[in-house]
């Protein structure tokens, strides 16, 4: 077994001269791409000093983008959440009429730009939407509101969950499910103690993926939101009306917030990539 | 606990899985739905197990109506062809799974799910493999503890699909002669589905050949063997050689188009012909298989082979080389009309 893999190691090995070149156009490419755009957002949030850094963070608008950063988040996660869930477990164990329409709908968020998605909203449930005339008759404001941006939020990530489970599901096929009703287990009982615990770490990871997409997400949100300062404006719209305003530093502090939690993502991504290898049901 | 079916149809599109299907099933018995795979023994399985659904007919357990139960109550433990041990469960878990999710008031104390598990493991010999989880087990340890799991809920009846079809030959074997025996101390009614001729001989009381979605023939292992109902069951069971009465008129013993089957082991060799019906062949392989000799011959007209099977014994008596021109003729065989349910035809 070894002897083979050394062989094939050596049968695919280049030259020094060509590894060197991949490697350097590689490190190359992420220092231009990635990390330095990393190193500038941190850079230029800090150019005068902390003190300065932690007062833009104090804004009371920065503080009010923050809140509705995580309430857009904290509907949308747990909301795809279920729907990934069923929908997955729908497509995955059981063949009916449409099963590949609700696939290819899932994927729609995906195919559509977001700025388009939002736009649809506007369209829908906007003062000249369809609806509009309905909802403000009722009170009820969905456009330049937080509804809005929370229905944009959900809308933009509902596929991150399903996506991951899908695959992964049908992987392991129905089988254990079969098993489980055989031996007298009910439909709740099957999910909670078989399907369930076979999909944490898949789920886990759609989590974390809808989570930062939820938190990051500009187009959409930023066609329903009106952004009217302190009240609708999410992170990543703050960040842009602060740096439209010439304030830098407080346009880079909030960003560095956004920059700070994509690597928070990236670090619980790989611990769980790491703990689903080590556990031994890879994702993938 | 008895099983009856009457007159049950599946359907997959434009494809009929199972065909009107009609069978008996004794308490206690050890039955085995034999076919070529894409026969529909899997379908009526899993019907029977309550994991399909019929388009039509009736399915009673002791004279009750089944259909209407669905799986769960049912009361069947069913054993797949590729384990389904929950992956992320020890065994002693899996064995325990089906003690667990019983309602709160069947259920027992953890004491004495503790105790049957463990006695369960014993019965299959894997008490020492508790701690373990599905994935450090070799094939034939996971069907072992399948089957323990399937037994924990005391079920009347044990549907085995494939049981031994992913395990390797040494120990199918191993596994089937021991399956056999827990069944001989158990007597829990069990049906199990197999595309293995050998396995169903060996291990069940009574064989269901089926094709094509239909049954083709019921009997003990030695009646389908000894007494192949249709040319299907001739052909699937054992070896054989087909003689058409165009050729070979004395043999089919009638006129208009017929086919004598013949087992390779119910054919005589001589040097000398035996009697005027006898054919003059020439000897084209021998080979030694074991405790078998082996031997091909063709007509002198055609060049279609015929295969011979001689004990060593036999053959010692009247040794053949290749080229040796002898003659041969059938002890025993079996004249089906052609059409007649006669889908394998002598070319």
């Amino acid at each position: 077994m070894s002897a083979q893999a050394t062989q094939r190691k050596i049968s695919t090995r280049e030259s020094p001269g060509v590894t060197l070149v991949l490697v350097t156009v590689a490190l190359i490419y992420l220092v231009l791409f990635l990390g330095l755009p990393l190193f500038a957002v941190f850079y230029e949030a800090l150019s005068k000093g902390w003190t300065l850094y932690w007062k833009a963070l104090q804004e009371p608008d920065a503080w009010s983008a923050i809140k509705l950063t995580f309430i857009a988040a904290g509907i949308a996660v747990p909301a795809n959440l279920v729907f990934g869930v069923a929908a997955a477990w729908a497509i995955a164990k059981f063949e009916f009429k449409g099963r590949s329409l609700l696939i290819t709908l899932i994927d729609l968020p995906f195919a559509v730009s977001p700025v388009v998605s939002g736009l649809v909203y506007v369209l829908l449930f906007g003062a000249q939407g369809w609806f509009g005339p309905w909802l403000q008759a009722h009170d009820i404001k969905l456009i330049f509101a937080v509804p809005g941006i929370v229905l944009a939020t959900v809308f933009v990530t509902f596929p991150f969950i399903a996506r991951e489970l899908i695959p992964l599901m049908q992987s392991q096929g129905k089988e254990e499910e079969e098993a489980a009703v055989s031996l007298g287990a009910s439909g709740w009982q099957t999910f909670w103690r078989v399907t369930l615990p076979n999909i944490k770490w898949g789920l886990l990871y759609g989590v974390i993926l809808c989570n930062a997409r939820a938190m990051g997400e500009f187009g959409a949100v930023s066609v329903v939101s009106g952004h009217v300062r302190g009240m609708t404006n999410t992170l990543p719209l703050h960040v842009e009306i602060l740096y439209n305003e010439y304030n830098f530093v407080a346009a880079f502090a909030v960003a560095s917030l956004l920059a700070l939690l994509a690597l928070v993502t990236l670090l619980v991504k790989a611990l769980v990539e790491w703990q689903a290898k080590s556990s031994g049901d890879p994702l993938h | 606990m008895s099983i009856t079916i009457e007159n049950l149809n599946k359907q997959f599109g434009t494809y009929k899985a199972l065909d009107d299907i009609n069978l008996e099933v004794n308490s206690g018995e050890l039955l085995a739905l034999l076919g070529p795979s894409g026969c529909g023994k899997t379908s009526l399985l899993r019907i029977i197990g309550g994991l399909d659904v019929a388009d039509s007919g009736r399915l009673l357990f002791h004279g009750e109506d089944a259909l209407q139960r669905n799986a769960r109550e049912r009361n069947v433990g069913f054993v797949f062809q590729h384990y389904a041990l929950f992956r992320h469960m020890t065994v002693f878990e899996n064995v325990a799974f089906g003690l667990r999710v019983k309602p709160k008031k069947q259920r027992h104390n953890e004491a004495e799910i503790k105790r049957r598990v463990h006695e369960l493991l014993n019965l299959v010999q894997l008490d020492w493999l508790a701690d373990r989880y599905p994935a450090q087990l070799s094939g034939g340890q996971r069907q072992r503890i399948a089957l323990a799991r399937a037994l924990a809920v005391e079920p009347k009846i044990l549907l085995l699909d494939e049981p031994f079809g992913a395990l390797d030959a040494q120990v199918r074997k191993e596994l089937r002669r021991w399956l056999r025996r827990l069944h001989d101390d158990l007597h829990i009614t069990s049906i199990f589905v197999t595309h293995d001729q050998e396995e169903a001989l060996e291990v069940a009381d009574r064989v269901v050949v089926m094709n094509k979605g239909r049954i083709e023939q019921i009997g003990t292992p030695d009646e389908v063997y000894a007494k192949p109902a249709t040319p299907f069951v001739y052909q699937f069971i054992g070896n054989v050689n087909l003689f058409h009465s165009r050729d070979h008129a004395p043999w089919t013993q009638q006129h208009g188009d017929a086919v004598a089957y013949v087992r390779p082991h119910d054919i005589d060799i001589s040097h000398t012909p035996q009697d005027d019906t006898a054919l003059p062949v020439e000897v084209k392989l021998v080979r030694a298989i074991g405790s078998i000799v082996r031997v091909e011959v063709a007509a002198d007209e055609s060049c279609e082979l015929v295969e011979i099977e001689l004990s060593r014994e036999r053959f010692d008596a009247t040794p053949l080389a290749i080229g040796d021109k002898v003659f041969i003729r059938p002890r025993q065989f079996r004249v089906f009309q052609a059409g007649e349910k006669n889908e394998f035809s002598a070319a």
